[in-house]
């Protein structure tokens, strides 16, 4: 059973067409991601979800309550869903621990401070409940702001770009901690990106949106390893589009043959993974390394192969090829890939 | 297309209130054709007053305003940070209480319109000093320097780039020295200059027309509006051109000898003349009155009227502009948004027309109230009407100072606290009104202040025995009694010396000269310019 549901739901500003018709369900406790460039219409949807925009079309569905809908709208004070803000919107006037309790108002004092304790324990920050919001720093203001959200045991939790605000450095620490704090809340979560690495590592299950539109949902490695389309496999991840010819189960492309995940036959274009490719050096190679971009752990080539277009491969850091170095490509052995548009 | 919700409807219910009075001026001219003709020799003499005053205090303020602010923004010399500060001064000078000094020290040729010209000219400099000091110093080092590089001496740089820059910030600054100059009613008055805000109060007071008072308004009105038009078209180019300067200050000329000297005592002599010498002369009438037992006996009532009228203004007007200005953040609507602006029409109005405009459906409500239950002229006998009167002239100064404030509370606050299950009323009082506490706190000054130096309009509208210490100045000075004129007097320019000294601090403590200016020059626009 769906903890929210999304049924056709569509939002226009004028003539922008923001949202488009979007279905989307959330199982309880599960954090969905919701992936796709700026001006896609996510954040259009979160504010959907929250009650601040009303849908022009279709229902949002929260725990067992239609709150959007023909002739229904709940104003987002009665909705019961959570808000974690790109800028956080802390209130500045309140210390670490009145922000928490805002929410509460309904509750006894005693009960108030209880659970306002216990979420800044949750979120590790009990030592600065007295703090106000400009005494912070970015990632403590980050765990306020998601402690306000969860303090009153919200149905939904959305999250709107959580991350962007942070240095890089601080961001995969902060990641791993708000998985941690929304799993031991046993929140249901939404959250909303454009970066995919951030959406790959977080959520349980990927939505990719385009224009409005939401144009593949599954579980992250599913995402990424069967991109619905060319575009889902430029956006998710870097990829090589080759073009071939699928006899059966292999595709004959000017890299050689990969194996395909469907039997197909004919002219068709396939996703190739950087990953999905070996090199070695060799002087009578067909590629030539234009440049290097080395990550640590791995690294990424831009070749120029002898047919002429550019190929990106990946390669753990083991062995390294200088730019300019002639290079061998070809598929790795385990390549199995997708057919897209 | 939403439907208007109940905070929208709130907005519109205070805008009608606010502006219907207003908008009813011109009927006048309708209900009694031909009302001004017994008065007919009064537009003539008006019209004349105007234009001289127009001339006068424009071509004034805009040489002595734009003269000083160049000194100050493009020279350096010892002291010059006090001149700055010195110079602003004389906004807490009535010209009223001013004219009260020139009468009493019996200057030569001072009951003549010429005579009004020198005293709004002085009084009103600064509107036209502060905008456009602001608007120099906005100014980026990267223009001026680009017209050296074109061969231009600094100051031919000055005069053919920075002061046509700074045009639209003067221009917009002489129109409001001169939408006060059409307001003010106790100079002209004492002097004996026949302009509109005069023979308003005559045909009211000596012939008891109300029509022919309206009408009158109504011509007084299209000056001013002309002159509002005016500044508004001025500033929204003045905005353009200060979005469009970036880049560095412009370093100031630093000056030496005779001309130090002279940069440092002419301003000096000029806030002597019409700040600390009158104060100075304030005072000692006071102590001689005091000893002398000259003060009026009904001193302590009109000061008791003053604070109390005043306070409870600084209460009400703010309330009004909050609901206003939140009715159009949570309504959201356009129509809301003109509403509330329709609302602040009553700023740059003459407080004899906001008077004039008041009395009349007032009036009419009294006469059917009392016919129905014998309530008697609850409205128009009371300090009510005076209240509206208030409200409808001050609104847009509280509305300007609330606004602000509620304008940089980010949106995202208020969807966090509706998120976390606050209704818009929790909001305003939960998140909007404690981080609004500055602009409501100067809005509830500013308020007090301008009610306290009010003279038109409560003249016009006071209940029998309710005079206040503007009325006692106007009313003593009229009679020539100086000493008994000064102890009111005196504290209503040290009470209009609050404002002032608060925006000195202020720009003090953010220490950055450009930011001073900038804050001076919002200040100045929230002080005086919010209307439209």
């Amino acid at each position: 059973m769906s903890d929210v549901r999304l049924r056709g739901i569509s939002k226009s500003f004028g003539p922008v067409r923001a949202v488009r018709d979007v279905d989307l369900e959330i199982e309880r406790g599960e954090l969905v991601a919701v992936l796709g460039p700026s001006g896609c219409g996510k954040t259009t949807l979160l504010r959907l979800i929250a009650g601040f925009e009303r849908p022009h079309a279709g229902c949002v569905v929260v725990g067992d309550e239609v709150v959007a809908g023909p002739g229904r709208f709940v104003p987002p004070e009665k909705r019961q869903v959570g808000m974690v803000f790109q800028d956080y919107a802390l209130f500045p006037h309140l210390t670490v621990e009145a922000n928490v309790a805002f929410g509460l108002a309904a509750l006894t004092r005693s009960e108030r401070e209880a659970l306002t304790l216990r979420t800044l324990e949750l979120v590790g920050l009990q030592h600065k409940a007295r703090r106000h919001p400009h005494e912070l720093s970015g990632g403590e203001r980050q765990r306020v702001a998601l402690a306000r959200a969860l303090a009153p045991e919200p149905k939904l939790v959305l999250l709107d770009e959580p991350f962007s605000n942070l240095d890089a450095s601080l961001r995969a620490g902060l990641r791993r901690e708000v998985e941690l704090i929304l799993g031991d809340a046993e929140a249901t979560a939404l959250l909303v990106t454009h970066d995919q690495e951030e959406a790959l590592s977080l959520a349980d299950r990927l939505a990719v949106m385009r224009e409005g539109h939401i144009v593949q949902v599954g579980v992250p490695e599913e995402v990424y390893e069967r991109p619905a389309s060319r575009w889902a496999a430029q956006f998710v991840g870097e990829v090589n589009v080759l073009a071939g010819i699928a006899h059966g189960t292999g595709v004959e492309t000017e890299l050689g043959l990969f194996d395909l995940r469907a039997p197909a036959s004919g002219s068709v274009h396939v996703a190739v993974r950087p990953e999905q490719l070996e090199l070695s050096a060799d002087h009578d190679g067909n590629a030539e390394v234009v440049a290097r971009e080395f990550r640590g752990h791995d690294v990424l080539y831009r070749l120029r192969h002898e047919g002429g277009r550019t190929v990106l491969v990946q390669l753990p850091s083991l062995l390294l090829h200088d730019v300019g170095a002639r290079v061998f490509v070809r598929p790795a052995a385990s390549a199995v890939t997708t057919l897209v548009d | 297309m939403r439907r208007a919700d109940g905070w929208t409807w709130l907005t519109i219910c205070c805008a009608l209130l606010v502006a219907a009075p207003l908008v009813g001026l011109p009927l006048s001219f309708v209900a009694a054709p031909g009302g001004l003709a017994e008065f007919s020799g009064f537009v003539p003499d008006a019209l004349g007053a105007t234009a001289i005053l127009l001339v006068g205090v424009g071509s004034g303020t805009l040489v002595l305003g734009t003269g000083l602010a160049l000194l100050v923004s493009f020279c350096d010399f010892p002291g010059r940070g006090w001149v700055e500060w010195a110079l602003v001064l004389p906004l807490a000078m009535p010209g009223y209480v001013f004219t009260l000094f020139a009468l009493g020290r019996d200057v030569p040729g001072i009951r003549s319109a010429l005579g009004a010209v020198c005293i709004f000219t002085l009084v009103l400099y600064p509107y036209v000093y502060l905008l456009a000091r602001a608007a120099f110093l906005a100014q980026s080092r990267t223009l001026l320097e680009a017209a050296r590089g074109l061969g231009l001496s600094r100051r031919a740089a000055i005069v053919r780039v920075g002061l046509p820059l700074a045009r639209p910030a003067i221009l917009g600054g002489v129109a409001l020295a001169l939408m006060e100059a059409l307001a003010d009613f106790g100079t002209v008055n004492l002097l004996g200059v026949r302009t509109f805000t005069d023979a308003i109060y005559r045909v009211w007071f000596n012939a008891f027309d109300r029509d022919a008072a309206m009408q009158l308004a109504t011509l007084l009105v299209s000056v001013t509006l002309t002159l509002l038009l005016l500044e508004r078209l001025a500033r929204g180019r003045a905005r353009y051109h200060q979005h469009a300067a970036t880049g560095d200050v412009v370093p100031p000329v630093r000056l030496s000898g005779l001309s130090a000297v002279g940069a440092l005592v002419v301003p000096i002599a000029l806030v002597g003349v019409v700040v600390v010498a009158p104060l100075a002369q304030l005072a000692a009438w006071s102590v001689e009155s005091i000893r002398e037992g000259l003060l009026s006996p009904e001193f302590a009532s009109a000061a008791r009227n003053s604070v109390l009228l005043a306070a409870m203004s600084a209460v009400l007007v703010p309330m009004v502009a909050v609901l206003l200005a939140y009715g159009v953040r949570a309504g959201g609507s356009r129509f809301a948004a003109g509403a509330a602006r329709t609302a602040t029409i009553g700023y740059g109005l003459p407080g004899s027309v906001v008077a004039v405009a008041v009395i009349v459906p007032l009036g009419w409500l009294d006469h059917r109230m009392n016919a129905a239950v014998g309530t008697g002229l609850l409205l128009t006998g009371t300090v009510i009407g005076l209240f509206y009167a208030y409200l409808v002239r001050f609104l847009a100064l509280a509305w300007g100072a609330v606004e602000t404030g509620l304008m940089r509370i980010p949106r995202q606050l208020d969807d966090a606290a509706r998120g976390l299950g606050a209704d818009r009323l929790d909001v305003l009082a939960r998140v909007h009104l404690p981080l609004m506490r500055t602009g409501l706190a100067t809005a509830a000054l500013l308020v007090f202040v301008e009610v306290m130096k009010e003279l038109p309009a409560t003249l016009l509208l006071r209940p029998l025995g309710g005079d206040t210490l503007a009325i006692a100045v106007w009313q003593a000075t009229s009679e020539s009694l100086f000493e008994t004129a000064a102890l009111p007097a005196f504290l209503i320019v040290l009470v209009g010396l609050l404002p002032v000294a608060a925006m000195i601090r202020l720009s003090g403590r953010r220490g950055a000269e450009l930011e001073a200016a900038q804050t001076a020059g919002a200040w100045a626009e929230e002080y005086e310019v919010t209307a439209i």
